[in-house]
This record gives C-alpha cells, structure tokens and sequence, in this order.
C-alpha cells in the first residue's frame, strides 16, 4: 500500500450555521452500494446485527455463515414488506472474522448477494458498510504500525473490499490505552494527551492506509468512531461513575481524531457510534450515521432523541440474532429504524423539518450535558472552534473547552439543572484544560513519565 | 484513636500525602500496622465503596482514594510483613480468550486493590491454558473471569472446563462479569458467583473469601 494522499486541513466549514444542519440533508451527499443516495434529501435506515451466544471457530463456521445469511435474507424481506427505498446493511467483523481475513471476506460476498438480489429483483437501493475489529490492541502496549496484528487488520480491509464491501469504516483504538487509564483517574492533562496527540497520529497513519485499499477497489471510505474514547466515557458516566461534564467535555474533544479520517480522504457516511458525528458534517460537509433511542437494543444513552436531528442513516448499532415475540430481532430493529426513518422524511418532504428537529433537539438538551453538547447550536460552536485552530492537539483542547462554555451558558441562562457535584467538574475540567501548555511538546516529557509504561511511542511515529 | 480518624478523612479526601504523613505518624506513636490497616485504610475505604454505590462519589476521586491507600500500604508493607499479616487475598483476573475489552475489568481489579486485596491481572485475550498456569503459580484464592462479546462470553466455560480438568477447580473460587452475562449464566457455566459491576464485584469477593 502507498501513502500518498495529501492530508486536508478544514479551516472553515462546509455547513457554517446551525440552520444548514439537518437531518436528510448535506452538502456532500454520497453514492454508494447499488444505487444508494445519502444526505440527498432523504434518511435511510442502517441496520447492524450480530449473532446469538455462539462460539466462532473451525466447527462452527459453517453455521456462523448461515446465521449471516438469514440476517440478510431476512432484511431484504422485511424491506420489501415495508415499501423501503433504501437500507444500509452494516457487517462489523466479530475478531476471529478480522483475525482471519478469508472468514470476513466470505460473509461480506453473502451480505452483499443479498442486497443485489434486493436491488435487482425489487429496486430497492442498499448498500454494504464493512467495519473489521481493531484487533490492534491484543496485547500491551499495542503495536499499532507493525506485527502481525497490523497486518492482518489491512488484510482484512483488503479482502473485505474485493469480497464487495461499499464502504469501509473502524472503530480505531490508537490511544485509547492512554485514555482509558487518564479517564478513570479523571485526569484531563492524559485525556487531551491521548485524543490530542496520540489518537491523530495513528488515525493519520491507519487512515491513510484505509483511503489507499479503497481507492484500489472503488469502495467508499467512510469513516471512524471515538467509540472507544467517548463512548466509554458516556457509559461510564450513565452508570454514575464519571461526571456528565468530563464525558460532554470528551464527546466534543474526540470529534478532532475522527476528523483525522476526513482530513486523510475519507468522505463518508461516518460510523453510526460517533457521536460526534454533527461536529464532522459541519466542518466537512459528509453524512452520518447516527444512533439514539433505537439503539437501545446495544446501549443506553442520554442523547436518544437528539443524537437524531442531523443524521443521514439513522442505526440500531447491533442487535442479536434471537427471536422476539414479534419475530428474530434484526427485522424487528429494522421495522423500528424504518418507522423512524419514515418520520424524518415525512417531515422533510413536508416542510415541518425544522419544527421536528426542534422537537428532537429540546426534547433532550434540557436533561443532560452530553444531549446539549449535540445540539446543532453547540455542534457550530464546537466545529468553528476546531476550525480556528491549527494542530490536533490545539483544536482538541479548544473543543474541549467550547463544550464546557455551551454547558456553562446553559446552566447561567438555566436551561440545564446541574447537581453540585457536576459543579465542582465543571469548573475542575476548565481549570485543568485552562492551564495546559499551549503546544503538545509542553506536555510530551511529563506524559511519557506519567503514562510511557502503558504506549510505545514508535506506534505513533514518535 | 484520633490519628486513625483522620488518617480514614483524609483517605476519603483522596489525599495521598496526608494519608502517607499520618501513617508514619501512627506508626512512630506505637500503632500496630495491623490497627493501620483496618481502623484506619480499610474503614476509610469502606466509606468510599460506600458512598461510590450512592452515587456521592465518582470513579477518580474513588481512585483517588485507592491511590492515597497504595502510598500508605507502600510504609505498611515492611511492618506488616515482619508482623506476618497478610493481605486480605489474591486475585487473580483476565478478559478471556477472543476478547480485547478491558476497561471494565481494570476497574474491578483497582476498586479490589482499594479493598485491600492483591490483585493479579493477567491482561486481555487470555487462553484457557494460562488461566491454568496462573493458578499453579500464584494459587489465588478467586479469579475473575471477564467478556463483552456474545461470542467470547462461552470461552469463560471453556476456560472454567480447563481449570477443572487441571484438577484445580476446588483451589479457586470463580467470579464472572462483563456485559452479556448474568447470574443464570454464571450458574450454567458452573461459575461461582457473578458481579454487574465493580462495587458489586468487591462485595461478592468479600463474600467468597468469607464463605
């Protein structure tokens, strides 16, 4: 693979107000799959589903593959019986399918059957988004550029992209090693360290690579997800273990490392579980995939409603093989995701766009920082300031920062109670992110000391 | 004692360097290590456990105060050896084989190590085999099992089916954790107990080395 691409540097943004924000609508709409439009004017489901309590191995995997096939058959099913135009089908690689290529590659060419049978026998527009596992972090630290794991994870992207995917997108893990650790201790200085300076470095480097196996074979690349970053912290935080302000304040920080895939030729739809997904539309004008109250069937969240008012493809994240009362629950997720989906684009095709978006946004910001910090008002605020900013690590810091000034604006103008000790976060994130050196090699010598046991620096070319 | 109070407020506070000041205090005024230990870390760090259930507490500054216990346990270390205390028992613990999520196990093995328990982690993606060889080697009296997957989830009996077969299962008691499981699972896999979450995984530890 060569890395040849020339890495874009956003400095302004391609939706510039809040109101250019919506849900169906971008100015880089993107063709994909067999005759699939997103962010053209309409929203389309993505569905994501895995298996059953089963083990993957030799024996198995012929009923792994069968298990695969069902899902597929029974979403072109449930699309025809539910009059869908289009329908995204996701296929995240469980990791023996990433540790072994040939296995991802073989229910990528089943997935993708299914979808031209779909198109071609009903019309019905669909695409294939292939996510392989990060494998990258099975051991301690990760060898993120070299080894076995690399090369088997860009194995994977290969053989997944020759086997039929349209789109390829990852969860990368490139500093979550330091995040999660820096999380914990809730120490803001580790935080900004990992998402800052080390995830942008590996996402330039993994990305670059991405976009080259891509480019090879005519797949669309998409994009990647803070999953590992935000994401955990929004869990950890909903089970009250984190403050609502650190998570909110990480949410709109990570938004700078998915960035990185954009910057490095991705162009989209962006991964369901980025959240941070509306701050990559307004700065670089691609659609997303987003998640919310549908996806309950994976995670709970506090951004149900709004996590909704900007998305391109709407998602369930996954869903298991097993039968409901309705019947298995791929299809019933995919039945959920459809009425949604007919909703947004009622709306859109109404004029009452606007009015429904207020009603998803106000019916969340309200109740939680994490919920306010993705309204398209904090969205702009978030995005401009990552904009005037030059290196990752400085943009990362400033949109630290403009979350926690949209959450304290809200609490001065009341529109968002705050307990005490969210207060006491509050002020103790702004005061940690306030006093960080104004360039990372300010913090370079006392990060290696605090956290060099847990990274190798040749994994992020340092 | 009043320096035992103090040392437990300023443990809750999370402040290491007081903690570490108080304890040699105590220690230069006559105190056993072993009265240290328990009138003065562990009973600080049950308030801490406690009010992390409540919901008064959040994760860093419980750690916070499990790091303020290491610096004091690092003077107790040397005195409490030659007293022949022991600590209150070792924990072995590791994602099983296929899976790479560790965050929450980390967290279980630092709110134990804040409890006063040693704690050995054997890491993520762990064979059935290891987990073998980690018993023979440092014979802990539970180990924890982790995983996120539904497909990794079965490798938690694959590995308890190892442990037995090496004619070990009797030497350890198993607890399992991690999203997809639950005690119905924990019962058909022939594991010992399960816990839904970190604090509660310290209370079922504390109750299988009681049992």
């Amino acid at each position: 693979m060569t890395e040849t691409q020339v890495r874009t540097h956003y400095t302004t943004l391609a939706i510039g107000k809040a109101e250019g924000l919506m849900f169906g609508r971008t100015p880089k709409p993107v063709s994909c799959g067999y005759g699939l439009e997103l962010g053209s004017g309409m929203v389309y489901p993505e569905i994501n589903f895995t298996l059953p309590m089963m083990m993957i191995d030799e024996s198995t995997w012929p009923s792994v593959v069968a298990q695969y096939d069902e899902m597929g058959e029974m979403i072109s099913r449930t699309a025809k019986r539910l009059h869908l135009k289009g329908v995204m089908i996701e296929f995240e690689l469980l990791p023996p399918m990433t540790e072994r290529p040939e296995w991802g590659a073989e229910i990528t060419r089943v997935l993708d059957r299914q979808l031209k049978t779909m198109y071609e026998n009903h019309g019905i527009t669909g695409a294939l988004r292939v996510t392989p596992t990060d494998i990258r972090d099975a051991t301690r630290p990760p060898p993120l550029r070299s080894g076995i794991e690399w090369e088997t994870l860009m194995a994977s992207f290969d053989e997944c992209a020759k086997a039929g995917a349209h789109v390829l997108s990852i969860e990368s893990v490139g500093g979550k090693e330091v995040n999660d650790e820096a999380m914990m201790y809730g120490d803001v200085e580790g935080v900004i360290f990992a998402l800052g300076v080390l995830a942008p470095r590996d996402m330039e480097h993994l990305w670059t690579n991405i976009v080259s196996t891509c480019k090879s074979y005519g797949v669309v690349p998409g994009g990647d997800s803070a999953c590992g970053f935000a994401n955990t912290a929004m869990q950890l935080a909903s089970q009250g273990m984190l403050p609502e302000v650190l998570a909110a304040m990480i949410r709109g920080a990570s938004a700078v490392r998915s960035l990185v895939a954009y910057e490095c030729g991705a162009f989209g739809p962006s991964k369901d579980c980025a959240y941070e997904g509306p701050i990559l539309k307004a700065i670089t004008g691609a659609p997303i995939a987003m998640e919310g109250k549908s996806a309950s069937c994976a995670h709970f969240s506090p951004v149900g409603n709004v996590a909704a008012a900007m998305c391109d493809l709407w998602s369930n994240e996954s869903v298991q093989n097993i039968r409901l009362l309705s019947g298995p629950a791929p299809e019933a997720f995919l039945e959920l995701l459809t009425y949604d989906c007919r909703l947004f684009n009622a709306a859109l095709s109404s004029g009452s766009e606007r009015t429904y978006q207020r009603m998803l946004v106000d019916s969340d910001v309200h109740h939680s920082p994490q919920a306010l910090v993705l309204s398209p008002e904090s969205t702009i605020r978030i995005a401009s300031a990552i904009v005037r900013e030059q290196s990752p690590y400085r943009q990362t810091v400033a949109a630290g920062l403009e979350a926690l000034r949209v959450i304290r604006d809200a609490v001065r103008d009341k529109t968002l109670p705050l307990a005490a000790k969210e207060h006491h976060w509050l002020d103790k994130t702004e005061s940690a992110l306030t006093a960080l050196p104004a360039e990372e090699e300010g913090m370079m010598d006392s990060m290696i000391e605090r956290y060099g046991h847990l990274f190798a620096p040749s994994s992020y070319g340092l | 004692m009043k320096e035992l109070q103090e040392l437990a407020d300023h443990l809750i506070n999370g402040y290491a360097d007081r903690v570490a000041a108080v304890t040699q205090d105590l220690l230069n005024k006559g105190a056993t290590p072993q009265t240290i230990l328990n009138d003065g870390l562990i009973a600080g760090m049950t308030v801490v456990g406690e009010r992390m259930r409540t919901g008064e507490m959040y994760l860093p500054e419980v750690l916070q105060s499990a790091s303020a216990m290491h610096v004091s346990l690092k003077i107790l270390k040397p005195h409490l050896a030659k007293d022949g205390v022991e600590s209150r028992g070792k924990i072995m613990m590791g994602t099983v084989k296929g899976d790479m999520h560790d965050i929450g196990k980390n967290l279980v093995g630092i709110m134990l190590e804040g409890a006063g328990f040693e704690v050995i982690d054997l890491g993520l993606n762990v064979q059935p085999q290891k987990f073998v060889e980690a018993i023979q080697t440092h014979q802990p009296a539970i180990i924890g099992l982790s995983a996120m997957l539904t497909t990794t989830m079965l490798n938690m009996k694959t590995a308890i089916e190892a442990i037995a077969h090496a004619g070990l299962r009797s030497k350890v008691k198993i607890l399992i954790g991690g999203a997809p499981v639950s005690q119905k699972f924990a019962d058909d896999i022939g594991a010992d107990a399960y816990a839904r979450d970190a604090v509660k995984a310290v209370d079922k530890v504390k109750e299988l080395i009681a049992a």
